[in-house]
């Protein structure tokens, strides 16, 4: 069992970020029923649009943000079996963290921040909504600092040692976040604050959206790495197997980081401001990601065949009947896996350079994403959540079936909302839209999967709302009992010695600052050449 | 290291994977000339009504082909609409949009075509397309730019080549 300073730190950031998600899941109830258009009394812009800035800010900066601080700190702890250094400095960072969403909270709902998540200048906020979003990125760089340090420490104690997996991937996930939140932390700090506070009049939107894409995606790894965390840490482990590979893990973690960073530009795909050789070289970049997911992929499947077979799974499926579908951990990551096929393919429409014209904006990147971070990366969340909670409050978990009804519910709600989407992308739906207005025979296509896209919300949102209940009674209801040690997952083959390329991060941080600058030079250098018009702020 | 042969194997298929996908977009980038929008030209937002291209009178489908023969249609996207509100345009032939936003960023997409692009401020995006089929298309914004947004939209109609004329002059609406 990891010591109780760890152990709170992680449970308070758990708090944060399920309660951000609980709140949020309502959210988006509200908002497959407004934009349906089939109860006329809700209909209103101004509510919609605050609606989606709140549910976007709060799932993917609070709910992720706070959960991979405490994920790390747990992981950390319990992997290389330290306490956390310098707690002082990780509760700062926490209270930094909190202090900033409650400000950016503030203008969410009162309607005076409307911008989405995703800042859309020329569009302005109120002040306090950036500065909230800045505070909430420094706070998380102070638990990226803690996390290195602890790397390092460990390292330099256990010269020629591997650095057990786990820790090693939250490694790389805290550098992975500091080269990916530099980005938006440039935008807000020489961009979108000093506009905002009236100090400048006008603001260059090419260069805060080169800016933003820089951030907008790797920080899809960031979400994703702790997810890929659970399937080679826990998984192997639960379904009663071991890891196929430690060392192709270890690879598949370091090509996410050089391969995730520089590849942002397929968020402009469409943009006029740079060029299509840019977005070319950006989109080879965006193919080569989905190489340590295929590896991924495989030695997570790997695993749970070992797990099958020696469970007496037999023949060419006979495994997957084997394994043990009522564990919460297995559940979730088949799940997960299943959700991430489906996402990926959309995904690869997506990355695809041109093809991508015909479903950009479209109801269609929604129904994309959703399914890859509410199904593949969430799900596995919930799963830590039903996996740590006994081990960090000393309580059993208060049922172990009404877990397995969420995650099925989970799972089936996001298939009933995601279906229609992708079908409305490919009729030309527009995606952030309050409400069909358009006078054309095309929306009346439209209208049965507006039906069915409320099921789906509904679903979801009971869900979220057994996963916040089943949390609350575990913390408050749950039979005491002595929590349990963590037990990682172990290789078949347990790494012994590793090159130093495989157990550090030195060579590949000077590797990624080449391509950063081959990358992003020019295209943000461009913007102090050319001859660039800035328009002032606009209200909405 | 030490690299298991299947693993091995699920590289070698990952790796073809990749490059068959990406070799189907090399070829109709650089053999079909394929591209999405993008050519970094700037315009002065705040003053496109005094601009050569962008001014009232010079929008809508221009009245002479590009030297290639392609229609050439200039359009304003503001709150909440794409100036002018109604455009005529031929079917099968090359017509190349060129949009500049006058306030906010917007998007533009005619659905179940590839003709969609940003519209930032402060630069000029333009689109080259074919439509093979004549019909009544909607222009829709598709990026959030104020609560009007949902009620951003223009008309497109596409006729058949033989009974399409230019317009006489800039700016004329159908």
């Amino acid at each position: 069992m990891i010591d109780a300073t760890s152990r709170k730190l992680t449970l308070f950031n758990f708090w944060v970020a399920f309660g951000a998600f609980g709140l949020a899941s309502v959210f988006g109830l509200y908002q497959v029923l407004e934009r349906s258009g089939f109860i006329p009394a809700l209909q209103s812009p101004a509510v919609y649009f605050a609606s989606v800035s709140t549910h976007g800010v709060l799932m993917a900066f609070v709910l992720t943000t706070f959960f991979i601080m405490g994920f790390g700190y747990y992981t950390l702890a319990s992997s290389l079996k330290v306490p956390i250094w310098n707690p002082l400095l990780a509760w700062a960072g926490y209270g930094v963290c909190l202090g900033g969403t409650v400000l950016a909270a503030i203008p969410l709902l009162l309607g005076k921040a409307s911008v989405l998540y995703t800042f859309y200048p020329p569009i302005q906020a109120s002040a306090l909504f950036y500065i909230g979003a800045t505070l909430l990125v420094v706070g998380s760089w102070f638990w990226a600092a803690i996390v290195i340090v602890m790397y390092v420490e460990w390292k330099k104690a256990h010269p020629g040692e591997p650095v057990p997996l786990p820790a090693f991937a939250t490694a790389a996930n805290a550098f992975l976040w500091l080269w990916t939140s530099a980005g938006v932390a440039l935008e807000a700090v020489f961009q979108l604050l000093p506009w905002s506070l009236g100090l400048v009049d006008t603001i260059d939107v090419g260069l805060a959206r080169t800016l933003f894409s820089w951030t907008l995606h790797p920080i899809v790894y960031f979400w994703l790495i702790p997810a890929y965390i659970v399937l080679y840490g826990f998984v192997p482990q639960a379904a009663g197997g071991k890891l196929f590979s430690d060392e192709l893990a270890r690879l598949a973690f370091l090509l996410i980081l050089l391969f995730g960073l520089p590849i942002g530009f397929h968020h402009l795909y469409m943009d006029p401001e740079q060029a299509h050789g840019w977005k070319f070289i950006h989109m080879v970049g965006t193919f080569a990601v989905a190489i340590p997911t295929l590896l991924t992929g495989f030695t997570v499947i790997a695993s749970l065949e070992g797990a099958g077979r020696k469970r007496g799974g037999q023949g060419l499926f006979g495994w997957i009947g084997a394994l043990p579908w009522k564990d919460p951990t297995v559940l979730a990551a088949i799940l997960s896996l299943l959700m991430l096929v489906l996402g990926g393919f959309g995904g690869l429409v997506n990355a695809s350079y041109a093809m991508n014209a015909m479903i950009h904006n479209t109801a269609w990147v929604p129904g994309h994403f959703h399914l890859i971070f509410a199904g593949t990366v969430v799900i596995l969340y919930l799963a830590v959540a039903y996996r740590l909670w006994p081990r960090l409050v000393g309580k059993a978990l208060v049922s172990k079936e009404l877990a397995l009804v969420q995650l099925w519910s989970w799972f089936i709600g996001l298939g009933i909302l995601t279906t229609p989407w992708h079908v409305l992308g490919l009729l030309g739906q527009p995606r952030r839209i309050s409400s069909v207005n358009y006078n054309s025979v095309l929306t009346l296509a439209w209208d049965p999967y507006e039906l069915a896209m409320i099921l789906g919300g509904l679903v979801l949102t009971a869900s979220a709302g057994l996963f916040v209940y089943i949390l609350y009674k575990t913390q408050t209801a749950g039979e005491a009992e002595q929590p349990v040690e963590e037990n990682w997952a172990v290789a078949i083959r347990p790494a012994t010695a590793l090159p130093e390329w495989l157990n550090s991060f030195g060579v590949w941080n000077k590797v990624i600052a080449g391509l950063m600058a081959l990358s992003y030079g020019y295209p943000i250098i461009q913007f102090f050449v050319l001859k660039t018009y800035d328009p002032t702020a606009w209200g909405y | 290291m030490h690299i298991d042969l299947l693993e091995k194997r699920w590289l070698y298929v990952a790796l073809g994977m990749i490059l068959l996908f990406l070799g189907a977009i090399f070829y109709t980038a650089w053999v079909h000339n394929v591209h999405p929008p993008g050519h970094a030209e700037t315009i002065d937002s705040a003053s496109l009504h005094l601009s050569e291209e962008f001014a009232e009178d010079k929008l809508g489908v221009q009245a002479e082909p590009l030297a290639n023969g392609s229609v050439q249609v200039r359009l304003v996207a503001g709150r909440y609409g794409f100036y002018p509100r109604e455009i005529e345009i031929p079917a099968g032939r090359t017509i190349v949009f060129r949009l500049a936003s006058m306030d906010v960023l917007h998007g533009a997409h005619i659905p179940m075509t590839n003709m969609g692009t940003m519209i930032v401020p402060g630069f000029v995006s333009e689109v080259t397309t074919v439509f093979p089929k004549p019909g009544e298309y909607p222009l829709l914004c598709n990026e959030y730019c104020g609560f009007g947004h949902d009620h951003m939209w223009s008309k497109v109609t596409v006729i058949a080549p033989e009974n399409w004329h230019a317009p006489t002059k800039g700016g004329q609406q159908p």
